[in-house]
């Protein structure tokens, strides 16, 4: 839904650098909540609200390593590891779909174990080892769920796909079983508004042997 | 989200002592509290985070029944041995519950305290007596098919939404409380209050108590156990109507049973009624009918639920029946 760009042909280049990202943050609002529309105002109010710029009063350091990073960042208390990730590390391939935990676009793993990163905030995760999409695989060397997914052709808008691998990949530590209905029980908590759900189970089941 | 101030505790003594000030949150797993933060339900100016308490730990009571943390995460309650092996009932609801990411979350101590998912409840917009009493109830009259049909009040019929409360119930657990002045153990079965005229007030913990811990009982001898769960889809859904049955039988014939009912009452919802019923009755088709029959006598429906009567009685015949024919 999120994926429309603003478009400049070369002999009509824009005037300042902008991507539709800095023209949304400019006026305030998330990308998803502007799609979503009135019914989720207050999450946009929050979304606002929740980059916390360093200078705001109240806001504290916190330290976590992503992908293997680590990061000192100073923080507004209200920040969802969520907004954290995308708004200050500027890492959005992790998505904010409904921001209240039903939808599971937002997964990420913390210390190994898959969460929904919008029901965080971020401040719980001091010490934290945060895993997203970005430090999963690369172009040339996919994570064996990545290319899964691409092989098995486990999406259509691609909006919940990271939340999906995520999710996925973290299966390995939990005792779940194998059969077709366990894996659907076990990845419940990852909607697609596309219905891509078979060749997900498909990319899953191969990924995971 | 209204802004707060947020703190990190380390010890119990701590979070009971921050607890006591004005307006403040212990947070957990978050997935209750976060998300009504950002309703604006929930407005706390001051939010303790708990998670680094020592109270993550499953442990064996010397009467041989479990000692379950107040931060132990639902799925690690769900999949722990001696919850799967000597409470099934408890490991099943845990499992039906929610998502496997946000059991990863959620904790013994938040899950016990959820908020109820009534519509108007959430929406800071409607009446609601819980929210804002004296406001009135819009669900009364309004969209009403997902709450309770046992235990409501004019001011208020919301459901409570937990799936692990009704197993608790069902074992006879107990919760232990820390609080200013001291510690003190309160049966599950009494820690929930009917809404009445005072909705807001759920539960007998005071403002700033802590719950360090919650206690089962040994299991039943030779007891069999299990959670079954309608909803309007097959999982990351809420209950319609649940029901937890703990049986022992013996010779043919029921000698101990413990049902609760969940997703029908204000409060997880034992049935004395439906046990009575099953103690010393024939473990048969007719005995799970009977008290099924029993475990729904005085519901009362509201304009759109009605058919969770129907619904609760066949979850709990269904699922008697069920237990029963376990090995
Ligand atoms: C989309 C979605 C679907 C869900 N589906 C289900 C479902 O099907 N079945 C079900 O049962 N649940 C379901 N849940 C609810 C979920 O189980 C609860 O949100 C969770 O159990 C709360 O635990 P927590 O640790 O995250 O609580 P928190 O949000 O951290 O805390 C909840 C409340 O308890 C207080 N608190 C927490 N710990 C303590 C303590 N030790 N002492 C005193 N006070 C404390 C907090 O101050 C807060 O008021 C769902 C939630 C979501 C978001
Ligand atoms: S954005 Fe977190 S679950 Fe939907
Ligand atoms: S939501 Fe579009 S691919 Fe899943």
């Amino acid at each position: 839904m999120a994926k429309q760009k603003l478009q400049f042909s070369p002999d009509n280049p824009p005037l300042l650098p902008l991507s539709r990202r800095s023209v949304l943050q400019a006026l305030g609002i998330s990308s998803t909540a502007a799609v979503l529309g009135s019914g989720l105002a207050q999450a946009a109010g929050s979304a606002a609200a929740a980059p916390g710029d360093a200078a705001e009063p109240g806001a504290q350091i916190l330290n976590m390593t992503v992908n293997g990073e680590p990061h000192s960042l100073k923080i507004d208390p209200r920040t969802t590891l969520l907004d954290a990730l995308r708004e200050r590390l500027q890492l959005t391939g992790t998505k904010k779909g409904c921001d209240h935990g039903q939808c599971g676009a937002c997964t990420v793993q913390v210390n190994g174990r898959r969460v929904n990163s919008c029901l965080s905030l971020a401040l719980m995760h001091e010490g934290d080892a945060i895993s997203t999409i970005e430090g999963l695989g690369t172009p040339e060397q996919l994570h064996p769920m990545q290319a899964a997914f691409v092989e098995h052709d486990a999406y259509q808008c691609g909006y919940c796909t990271s939340g999906q691998i995520m999710s996925a990949v973290a299966l390995a530590n939990e005792p779940y079983g194998t059969s077709d209905s366990d894996i659907k029980e076990a990845m419940s908590g990852n909607i697609c508004r596309c219905g891509a759900y078979s060749h997900i189970l498909k990319a899953i089941k191969q990924a995971r042997g | 989200m209204h802004p707060f101030t947020f703190n990190r505790a380390s010890s119990t003594d701590q979070a009971v002592k921050w607890g006591a000030a004005p307006n403040v949150r212990f947070i957990a797993g978050g997935t209750t509290l976060t998300d009504l933060m950002k309703l604006g339900v929930e407005h706390p100016t001051q939010v303790v985070d708990i998670n680094r308490l020592p109270l993550a730990e499953v442990e064996r009571t010397p009467e041989g029944g479990l000692k379950v943390g107040a931060l132990v995460r639902n799925s690690d309650l769900a999949w722990h041995l001696a919850v799967k092996q000597g409470y099934p009932v408890l490991s099943e609801a845990l499992l039906a519950g929610a998502s496997g990411q946000l059991r990863n979350m959620a904790t013994t101590g938040g899950n016990l305290l959820q908020r109820t998912r009534c519509m108007y409840f959430r929406d800071n917009l409607s009446p609601c007596n819980k929210r804002e009493p004296g406001t009135g109830c819009a669900a009364i009259g309004g969209a009403n098919r997902t709450l309770a049909i046992f235990g409501t009040s004019e001011h208020c019929i919301a459901t409570n939404p937990s799936d692990m409360n009704v197993a608790l119930v069902a074992l006879g657990a107990q919760v232990h409380i820390q609080g200013n002045h001291g510690s003190r153990v309160v049966p599950v079965g009494e820690f929930f209050l009917l809404p009445g005229s005072t909705p807001q007030v759920e539960t007998v913990l005071q403002p700033g108590e802590l719950i360090t811990h919650v206690a089962l009982p040994p299991p039943l001898e030779g007891a069999k156990s299990g959670y079954l769960k309608l909803r309007d889809r097959a999982s990351y859904e809420f209950a319609l109507a649940s029901a937890a049955v703990v049986l022992q039988i013996d010779g043919g014939r029921v000698r101990q049973a413990r049902v609760a009912l969940g997703g029908v009452g204000t409060l997880p919802w034992r049935s004395p009624a439906a046990e009575q019923a099953l103690v010393g009755a024939p473990a048969s088709a007719a005995t799970w009918r009977a008290a099924a029959e029993a475990a729904v006598r005085g519901a009362k429906a509201q304009s759109e639920n009605g058919f969770k009567i129907e619904l609760a009685k066949r979850c709990v015949a269904q699922q008697l029946a069920t237990v029963a024919a376990r090995v």
